[in-house]
């Protein structure tokens, strides 16, 4: 279960860089579309974060340690939203770079999650 | 566009617009990336790789200064930002290659551990696209 939901997150997060990548390509800034792509991505992050947690409580032990799963968990629900912020402040093709860089770090960190809980 | 360059040439340039978001970012992100590694390491076992641990810790300090010299603009925090990128090219580099020559000074990783690579080497392009950006944010 949580393997599949990091799974969905991570390849979600690579079709929202790939997405916005494309809007800096074009010149353009994040339009409506992009922030409901962001929503999907971060709902994603934040339901492994609850996931996550219930799961900690049911007595699970991440292989790497649970507070550096907790830390990851963390990071990977607030990476989207927080670059979807800046780029509500940067209306140029800049502000999609931003979300680029964070949708490619929410995948980085979904791998790094993968490792974490143990393969 | 002009508003915002008035505003610029009042407070002080703005570094932190268009591509310099971008680079607020990345900082902000290694900031929070290197800080909660070296905290979350020297709780669990700080006699494993002291070293390290504080190496990391270091680098968290000057990817914070220069989010701060970044969003706060002007001409000194440009060149405040100027010097601190510098130092942090060297750091990634000392410590790159004191980490290939010498492994056994360092059990665990740091940041800068392989110059970077265990982050997509990200930690030694950023200083330079940095100082690149911090070199022509004033003219444009």
């Amino acid at each position: 279960m949580i393997h599949a939901l990091t799974l969905a997150a991570g390849l979600a997060a690579l079709a929202l860089a790939a997405w916005c990548g494309f809007a800096f390509s074009r010149d353009q800034s994040t339009k409506d579309w992009h922030f409901i792509g962001m929503a999907v991505v971060s709902l994603l992050a934040v339901v492994q974060l609850v996931i996550g947690v219930v799961r900690l409580a049911g007595g699970d032990k991440p292989e790497q340690g649970t507070a550096i799963f907790v830390a990851y968990l963390l990071g990977a629900a607030a990476a989207v939203p927080a670059a979807g912020f800046m780029s509500l402040a940067e209306r140029t093709r800049w502000g999609s770079a931003t979300v680029t860089a964070g949708a490619v770090i929410l995948a980085v960190l979904e791998v790094r999650l993968y490792d974490i809980w143990g393969g | 566009m002009t508003e915002s360059t008035d505003a610029g040439q009042r407070s002080g340039f703005d570094l932190g617009q268009g591509p310099g978001r971008l680079l607020v970012w990345l900082y902000g992100v290694f900031t929070v990336a290197a800080a909660s590694r070296s905290a979350v390491q020297m709780l669990m076992d700080f006699g494993r790789a002291p070293l390290a641990y504080v190496l990391s810790a270091g680098a968290a300090v000057v990817y914070a200064f220069i989010t701060y010299s970044l969003v706060r603009g002007g001409e000194s925090a440009r060149r405040a930002a100027l010097v601190c990128c510098a130092a942090e090219l060297a750091g990634v580099l000392v410590v790159g290659t004191w980490t290939l020559l010498e492994p056994s000074a360092f059990p665990d990783a740091t940041v800068w551990s392989d110059y970077g690579m265990g982050y997509l080497f990200i930690p030694v392009i950023l200083p330079v696209t940095a100082m690149v950006w911090l070199r022509r944010a004033p003219r444009s």
